[in-house]
């Protein structure tokens, strides 16, 4: 019935045309959060969601994978998160406008009011988790735990995911080995998200909603938040079949499907297609554009920055927190860049040395 | 006189001495309520108005809690029937569906432990966005990134458990990643430099993805950490990191509120 639509989005999805468009309606997003939380966009926008959703039930595949039974929880978060990043922008931007015409945000006026707990408060907890418990028992009900055959370490399945809450780490093992995208980059968000109140520290803007005044920190957060780690998992989770090879959301997952794997190292791209001289045999010779590459990726930006763009957040922070920060920001923008590079240039590592497991 | 069931409940000196104080709506006795009752008083008796709003909170802090001890409840029941071996394991899994009468147990502990990664999401999204990290409450913020990885944690340690396909492939998977610490595991960058001479101290049978395992793959040295894990080591941390999560949510001048 939808066949030419549901060929028109296979034809079209690829990793880089859904990173890129996520990435370009998160921007629209944060540009222009007024117009875009307003009543008939939301509403438009609800509509196109729920029209796609309906659309690619009709579709076998799709709902075969959108209705496995653990897959069930991402569509929900989906929807989940989704509602609440458009609330609390909404909140935002009515408090914005408060604070723009002098007058106090919608929390300040009751901040001096306090309601006694019992029953107040009791009463909101007591309703929710009814709520949630006749919600879970609804979905226990509806929905049986899989339990696949026996285990059986000679037989993998293909392909074989992790949990989906870290199928946003597998996805990124498309672009990175596993010590960076299984250890460094977890590693790196935990330290990174501890890290925040440490750098943001002033308490004004905070206990209430706001956008306007904190708007470079929830930009980053939420950029982080969905594009470099909901929108992976949704990646990993719907889009990526045997072999760990994209398929659109339409499309029969193949296990014969053939990408062909042209991707190249820095190292040949410079030696061997630039300069033509075959690649030097000491890996510290070989690698050194890669390491180059890295050095200037670490050391310009932070420098230049602090004189120009990031002047007064240099000022305000103070050399170390800023350094934090910087290579904090430097670290998750390397992601996508990573994965930039591999699509526009085929790029697979700028430092490869499998001498010893150190690939970049 | 007619008689007054609910009269004589509340009268009676059992029902009094669970009970201290009646539904008064004297704000001294709601005080009371809350002071009185051991589990109300993780609560303040009095809160911000703006505060103790759904649209402010999400109510997903209290949700993620409340979600915990579901899991708790259903994850002890679930342990009266299942054997941390592979002998039994999957069996153990497949009798609960088939033999135990309206067996749904599993179905909320499983689909419940979703629900807690959702909600844990959930409410360190809303502090985010309410800016409710900031000083005084950086620590806190510290605490509940800990426990965000610990739920994390918690669920995949379950999800080997039921033995199946699923659970040890995408555990598999999962712990693959360990081979390549640097200089811990055995696949990872800087573990080659790591030797006495010609003996490297740093193989699969010594690294860091063999101290998860219990082995060099995913076997029954796997299941039976991972059961430890699940049921004990996590769980005991994770209440001693709440506790001190709430307490300190009090100690750090209540939920937080504009200047």
């Amino acid at each position: 019935m939808f066949d030419s639509f549901e060929h028109l989005i296979d034809a079209v999805s690829s990793p880089v045309t859904i990173f890129t468009f996520a990435t370009a309606v998160f921007i629209l997003f944060v540009t222009f959060p007024r117009q875009l939380t307003s009543k008939w966009v939301s509403l438009g926008t609800l509509f196109l969601v729920l029209a796609f959703f309906g659309i690619g039930l009709t579709d076998e595949h799709f709902r075969k994978i959108v209705s496995t039974p653990d897959n069930v929880p991402i569509v929900g978060l989906m929807f989940i998160f989704g509602y609440f990043t458009w609330f609390a922008m909404k909140k935002a931007v009515e408090n914005d406008r408060r604070i723009e015409k002098g007058e106090p945000t919608v929390e300040q006026l009751e901040t001096n009011d306090k309601v006694l707990v019992f029953p107040y408060l009791i009463f909101i907890e007591f309703v929710i988790a009814l709520a949630y418990g006749a919600m879970l028992v609804i979905w226990s009900l509806w929905l049986k735990a899989p339990l696949e055959e026996p285990a059986n370490p000679t037989v993998s399945p293909n392909p074989s995911k992790a949990p989906w809450y870290f199928l946003g780490l597998q996805e990124m093992l498309v672009y990175f080995d596993p010590w960076i995208a299984g250890v460094l980059l977890p590693t790196f968000i935990i330290i990174g998200l501890c890290a925040i109140p440490y750098i943001d520290r002033d308490p004004a803007n905070s206990g209430f909603y706001c956008y306007k005044a904190r708007r470079a920190v929830i930009i980053a957060y939420l950029f982080g938040f969905w594009i470099l780690w909901i929108l992976l998992i949704i990646m990993g989770t719907f889009l990526r079949g045997p072999n760990w090879n994209f398929f659109g959301p339409f499309e029969v997952w193949n296990v014969h499907k053939v990408v062909p794997l042209v991707n190249v190292n820095l190292s040949e791209i410079v030696f061997i297609k630039w300069l033509g001289v075959g690649l030097p045999k000491q890996w510290f010779i070989r690698e050194w554009p890669g390491f180059a590459v890295l050095f200037l990726y670490f050391a310009i930006p932070p420098a230049v920055l602090a004189r120009t763009a990031l002047k007064d957040v240099y000022k305000k922070l103070e050399p170390t927190r800023y350094l934090v920060l910087v290579i904090l920001l430097l670290v998750m923008i390397a992601l996508p860049i990573k994965m930039y590079l591999r699509w526009a240039f085929n790029l697979k590592y700028l430092v490869a040395i499998p001498e010893f497991f150190f690939n970049i | 006189m007619k008689f007054n069931l609910s009269k004589f409940i509340t009268d009676s000196q059992i029902y009094k001495s669970m009970f201290r104080h009646g539904y008064s709506t004297s704000d001294r006795d709601r005080a009371l309520s809350v002071m009185t009752n051991v589990f109300f008083h993780l609560h303040p008796v009095k809160v911000r108005k703006s505060g103790a709003r759904f649209g402010f909170t999400w109510c997903a802090g209290g949700l993620s809690f409340f979600v915990f001890l579901t899991l708790v409840v259903s994850g002890i029941l679930l342990m009266f029937y299942y054997r941390p071996t592979v002998e039994y394991a999957y069996n153990d899994i497949l009798a609960l569906r088939e033999h135990v009468p309206f067996g749904i147990m599993r179905e909320l502990h499983r689909w419940g432990a979703h629900a807690m990664i959702i909600t844990v999401w959930l409410h360190m999204f809303r502090v985010f966005m309410t800016g409710s990290y900031k000083p005084p409450r950086e620590f806190n913020w510290v605490i509940g990134v800990i426990l965000l990885v610990l739920t994390m944690l918690l669920s995949f340690t379950g999800y080997l458990l039921p033995w199946d396909q699923l659970a040890m492939w995408a555990i598999t998977v999962g712990s693959n990643m360990a081979r390549a610490t640097p200089f811990l595991g055995h696949e990872g960058p800087g573990a080659a430099l790591l030797s006495i001479g010609d003996i490297q101290l740093i193989h699969s049978g010594s690294d860091v993805r063999f101290a998860l395992l219990g082995g060099r793959f995913v076997g029954a040295g796997a299941l039976l950490r991972f059961y430890i894990l699940h049921c004990v080591a996590i769980p005991t941390v994770v209440v001693v990191l709440m506790s001190v999560h709430f307490w300190r949510i009090r100690k750090d001048g209540g939920i937080s509120g504009p200047l």
